[in-house]
């Protein structure tokens, strides 16, 4: 299957059924949901955090980029990847 | 068993991930493939209370652990599961039920989901009513149906569980039809594996290598139409495989099942490997037990491993199979899983194949579950 790449102005949210938490054993953000879990890297446990149906892609990004200066186009090229990968495995919707 | 699951780091880091509760053996049905112990009926006494099972939700937090099934036998007959579900909730659990769906009404439904239960994995053997009930050995179909119905109408996501054997393997597609119908999100195929009743009954219940290839073209066929609605999920058996499944990821690595009585183990099998030393949480603590008990160190890890798994390519891949099978196939657990095509005992694999494949042969009845069958409890004093 093809990934489709989102638009800018898309505003991804966490699906159904999905838990989104801090886990202190695991130190870090995780994902629970039927039969499944995934420990998320620091980075994707940041952009999930601003997926709230709200905020767009676009917001998400002036919002990493104002929270980790410094690093701008590599955290819009990440925020894009990621949300992409989040939505084609069924864990984001939009 | 659970399956491994997409973009999860396996490794554990040592910590019991996935915990099973086995809340008791009981069961209104007579499954001929059931993974419970053939004396499963010498439990019901043993069974732990209330609040030592809340005592092992406790002490499998501390160590770590984030998914937990309730399962059984049928776990509905515990009348404190809604009780035990709410507290695991409070933990931080992400409960799943196992269930047949026998006993699963609107009334308890809506106290599950107050108690925070968050996923239902249901049980489905056939889409007819005549097949389904002689294969469970009760008339369940017509409640199995009415549970999956409002399972959904609560909106609770459902994986809709289908063990497969020759039996029902030519219903794949129906299946699909019937799940996608009510909105179910995940649809497992669960090829059985033969342990413990399954094992008794396997020269009728294991299909053929076409069968299962023609269900897997069906299969594929409707996920091709079905896109991302549902996932579907199939396993083919480790018979045809010719590589030993990564059998619960490997030995003491990530899974902790506590059976009724609260004995640990490495999986829901574990007890069919006789000269190991299992413990109960009633007499220790359960860190010591996932941690240092000669049970959970017995072949964790890859240190112990037998030729020629020993030196094999693919050992970090499938850590030598499954304990259970190779102690029930070649008679010592420490042996490679005989599902390997590399096995020195691969034969006896090869030899359940071909008899199943054999066009004429002596049919048996299936012999279902049943209390007395097996039962040892005489012998105690």
């Amino acid at each position: 299957m093809e990934t489709i790449a989102l638009s800018a102005d898309a505003r991804p949210r966490l699906s159904p059924h999905f838990m989104f938490r801090w886990e202190a054993s695991q130190d870090a953000y995780i994902l629970l949901y039927p039969e499944g879990l995934i420990k998320l890297n620091l980075s994707a446990g940041e952009i999930l955090k601003r997926c709230d149906g709200e905020r767009t892609v676009a917001a998400i990004v002036a919002d990493l980029q104002a929270a980790f200066p410094g690093h701008g186009e590599e955290i819009a090229a990440s925020v894009r990847a990621f949300v992409d990968l989040a939505c084609d495995k069924g864990w984001l919707r939009t | 068993m659970p399956k491994e699951t997409g973009g999860l780091s396996l490794d554990g880091q040592g910590k019991p991930l996935w915990l099973s509760l086995e809340l008791t053996y009981r069961c209104p049905l007579k499954c001929s493939w059931c993974n419970n112990p053939l004396d499963f009926e010498d439990y019901a006494a043993k069974e732990l209370s209330t609040e030592e099972w809340k005592k092992v939700l406790r002490e499998s937090r501390e160590l770590g652990a984030l998914q937990l099934g309730f399962t059984g036998g049928e776990p509905l007959q515990r009348p404190d599961l809604e009780e035990l579900v709410a507290y695991a909730d409070s933990l931080g659990f992400y409960t799943n039920l196992i269930t047949s769906g026998i006993g699963l009404g609107e009334e308890r439904l809506i106290a599950l989901k107050n108690a925070g239960l968050k996923q239902i994995q249901l049980s489905l053997q056939a889409t007819r009513a005549d097949v389904t009930d002689a294969l469970v050995g009760a008339r369940a179909h017509a409640r199995k149906l009415e549970a999956g119905r409002l399972i959904k109408a609560h909106g609770f996501p459902m994986v809709l569980n289908m063990p497969v054997f020759r039996q029902n393997i030519g219903m794949t597609g129906e299946m699909i039809e019937w799940a996608a119908g009510l909105g179910i999100e995940y649809l497992e195929f669960a090829n059985i594996q033969y342990y413990n009743w399954a094992l008794m009954n396997r020269d009728e219940l294991m299909p053929t290598l076409e069968q299962v290839r023609d269900a897997e073209k069906v299969v594929q066929q409707w996920r091709d139409r079905l896109g991302k609605k549902m996932t579907i999920y199939f396993v083919i058996p480790d018979y045809y495989e010719g590589r030993p499944k990564a059998c619960m990821n490997g030995w003491g690595a990530i899974h902790l099942t506590i059976a009724p009585d609260g004995v640990a183990m490495p999986c829901q099998e574990a007890r069919v490997i006789p000269g190991l030393e299992f413990e109960s949480v009633r007499d220790r603590p359960l860190a010591w037990i996932w941690h240092e008990s000669p049970l959970f160190r017995k072949y964790r890890g890859l240190d112990w491993l037998p030729e020629p798994c020993g030196s094999c390519a693919e050992k970090e891949k499938d850590f030598g199979g499954c304990r259970c099978q190779a102690f029930l196939l070649t008679g010592d657990a420490g042996n490679t899983d005989p599902a390997c095509s590399r096995s020195p005992r691969h034969q006896v694999v090869q030899d359940a194949v071909d008899a199943v494949a054999r066009p004429l042969r002596f049919r048996k009845p299936l012999v279902r579950r049943a209390a007395g069958a097996m039962s040892t409890a005489f012998l105690e004093t």
